[in-house]
C-alpha cells in the first residue's frame, strides 16, 4: 500500500515536471506587452488617456499575426527591464535599442526599426546653424564617426545638453561628448523638450524621429534638428522587442511576425504614418 | 544573492551624490526655518491681512505633494520665461538647483511654521504677563522669554521635519539633479540590480538621519536635562 502511494506521488510529480516543460515549450496564448507611453510618436498616451503610437499599432499587428491575446500597459522607462526580469510583463516594446549592454541581461527579437540618434538646438545657435542633415555615421566605423564627433565638438563646447536617463542616448553623450558638454538627465524626453523650449538647456539628444515629432509643435518653431545621425556601435542593431532570455518560443513567434511585417510592407506603412519616414531595418 | 563586492563597488559612486544631498537638505532646512519663524511670529499678531495669506500658503503647501510642488516650480514656471525675465527672476528659475531649493524650502517652511506657531502659543500666558510686569518691551519678552521656551519645546517635532526634508531631497532627481537617489537610479539602469543599489542608498540616508537624530537628542538633553528620557 505504502509503495503504491509512493509510486502515485512519484507519478504525479513527474507529471508536474512534464507539464512544466510542456508549458514552457507551448506557444503562449496571452501576453502582456509594456511600453513607456511617453515617447511620441513611438508610444504615448493620447488625449483620451489611451496608449497610442507606432509601437502600439505594430504590437497589435504582431499579436494578430501570432494569434495571441495581448494586453499593452505603460511602465516608467527606468523600470522596464527590472520589471520584465521579475515577470511583471512578457515583452518590452518601448523604442528600446538592442544594445550590447542590455543583451547581457535580457534578450531581444530582431530589430523592427532603425532610427539614428541626433541633436536638436535653437536655429540661431552655433549647432542649430548646421541645420538637419540626412548623413548617418556608423559608430562601428571609428574613424568616420570620430571625425563627425570632432566636427560637432567646437559647436557644443560648454553647452548644456538634455537627454533621457538610462538610455543608449545618454551612454553616447557620455562616451563621445562627456568632456565637452554638461549633461542633464531627464526621466522622460517630454521633460527635456520642455526645458529646451524654456531655454534652460542648449540642446537635446534623442532619436531623430522623436526630435522631428517634437519640433513639429508650434512652440518649437525656433528649433531645428542639427547635424548628422548616429547608428550602430553602442546603439546596437536597432530597435527591437525585449524579452526574457528563457522565453525562446515567444522570441521565435515574434521574430516570425516581425519578418512577415517587414516583408509585406506593414512596418513601412505604419512608420510612414507615425514618424513620416521609413524606419524599416535594411538587411 | 547579496554580493558584498558589488556593494563595495557602488558605495563610492553613490557617495559622490552625498554633497549635493547634504547641500539641498542643509540650505532648504536653513532657509525654511528662517521663513517658518517669520511666518509663525507674523501669525501671533492677529492682523487679518497678514494671517489669511499665511494660512493659505500653509494650507496649499501642506495639502499638496512635494513631488507636485517641485514639478510645478520647475516645469510649470519654466513656461513663463518671458514674465520671469521681465521681473528679473529667470536666473533663479533657470537652474534646477535653485528650483529644488525653493520648492524644498517653501515646503518645510509651511510645516515648520505650524510647529513653531503651536510651540509659541504653548508658552504659558503668565510668563508673558510677568515679563511685561518687569517692564520688558515686547521684543525683549520675545527674545528672552517666549522664543527660548518655544524653540526648546519644538525640538522633537522639528527634528521630525528635518528628517523628512533629508528624505525629501530624493525627489530632486526628477529635475535632473544627480543626488544620491538620482545616482542610484542611474546605477540600476546600468546594472539592473535594484535590491543592492537601493539597500546601499537607503543605508546612506539612514546614516545621515541617524546622525541628525543623535545630534538633536543631544541638544534636547542639554537644553532640558530635567526631562531626559529614561
Amino acid at each position: 500500500m505504502k509503495v503504491c502511494r509512493l509510486a502515485a506521488v512519484a507519478a504525479a510529480l513527474s507529471m508536474l515536471g512534464f507539464m512544466h516543460t510542456a508549458l514552457a515549450e507551448d506557444a503562449p496564448k496571452a501576453i502582456t506587452i509594456a511600453t513607456e507611453g511617453a515617447y511620441a510618436p513611438w508610444n504615448f498616451t493620447n488625449a483620451d488617456g489611451k496608449l497610442d503610437g507606432l509601437e502600439i499599432e505594430l504590437a497589435n499587428n504582431l499579436c494578430e499575426r501570432m494569434k495571441v491575446k495581448c494586453t499593452i500597459i505603460a511602465q516608467d522607462w527606468d523600470g522596464l527591464i527590472p520589471s520584465l526580469k521579475v515577470g511583471k510583463f512578457d515583452v518590452i516594446m518601448a523604442s528600446m535599442f538592442i544594445t550590447p549592454k542590455r543583451l547581457e541581461t535580457i534578450d531581444f527579437t530582431q530589430p523592427y526599426a532603425i532610427d539614428p540618434g541626433g541633436f536638436a538646438a535653437a536655429k540661431d545657435s552655433d549647432l542649430g546653424k548646421l541645420g538637419p542633415s540626412t548623413e548617418k555615421f556608423k559608430l562601428d566605423d571609428e574613424a568616420a564617426s570620430k571625425a563627425a564627433v570632432d566636427k560637432l565638438k567646437p559647436l557644443l563646447k560648454g553647452k548644456v545638453v538634455g537627454v533621457q536617463a538610462a538610455t543608449a542616448m545618454l551612454e553616447f553623450l557620455k562616451k563621445y561628448f562627456g568632456d565637452t558638454v554638461e549633461i542633464r538627465e531627464y526621466k522622460t524626453t517630454e521633460q527635456h523638450d520642455l526645458d529646451l523650449a524654456a531655454g534652460r538647456i542648449d540642446a537635446i539628444f534623442a532619436q531623430k524621429t522623436a526630435l522631428a515629432a517634437t519640433l513639429a509643435k508650434p512652440e518649437f518653431s525656433g528649433f531645428t534638428v542639427a547635424g548628422p545621425g548616429f547608428v550602430g556601435g553602442l546603439f546596437g542593431a536597432g530597435t527591437g522587442a525585449g524579452l526574457r532570455k528563457e522565453d525562446a518560443k515567444l522570441k521565435e513567434m515574434l521574430n516570425d511576425a516581425i519578418s512577415a511585417a517587414i516583408a509585406d510592407g506593414t512596418i513601412k506603412r505604419i512608420s510612414e504614418k507615425w514618424v513620416k519616414t521609413d524606419v524599416t531595418p535594411v538587411k | 544573492m547579496i554580493d558584498f563586492a558589488f556593494f563595495v563597488e557602488i558605495i563610492p559612486t553613490l557617495l559622490s551624490g552625498l554633497p549635493l544631498t547634504l547641500q539641498l537638505a542643509g540650505l532648504s532646512i536653513g532657509i525654511g526655518f528662517a521663513l517658518a519663524l517669520l511666518l509663525a511670529l507674523a501669525q501671533q499678531g492677529n492682523h487679518r491681512m497678514l494671517v489669511w495669506p499665511i494660512r493659505s500658503f500653509v494650507a496649499v503647501f501642506r495639502g499638496t505633494p512635494l513631488l507636485v510642488q517641485i514639478f510645478l516650480i520647475y516645469y510649470g514656471l519654466g513656461q513663463f520665461r518671458p514674465t520671469l525675465q521681465a521681473v528679473g527672476l529667470w536666473w533663479l528659475f533657470r537652474e534646477p538647483y535653485w528650483c529644488a531649493i525653493i520648492a524644498l524650502s517653501l515646503n518645510t517652511a509651511a510645516y515648520g511654521s505650524e510647529i513653531l506657531r503651536g510651540a509659541i502659543q504653548g508658552v504659558p500666558r503668565g510668563l508673558v504677563e510677568a515679563a511685561s510686569a518687569f517692564g520688558m518691551t515686547r521684543l525683549q519678552t520675545l527674545r528672552l522669554v517666549v522664543l527660548p521656551l518655544a524653540l526648546r519645546q519644538a525640538i522633537p517635532s522639528y527634528s521630525n521635519e528635518i528628517i523628512l526634508m533629508v528624505k525629501g531631497t530624493s525627489l530632486a532627481s526628477i529635475v535632473t539633479l544627480m543626488e544620491v537617489t538620482g545616482i542610484a537610479q542611474g546605477l540600476i539602469s546600468q546594472t539592473y540590480r535594484a535590491v543592492e543599489v537601493f539597500v546601499a542608498a537607503g543605508a546612506i540616508y539612514l546614516t545621515i538621519n541617524f546622525t541628525i537624530i543623535s545630534a538633536l537628542n543631544a541638544l534636547e538633553t542639554w537644553l532640558t536635562p530635567y526631562r531626559v528620557r529614561a
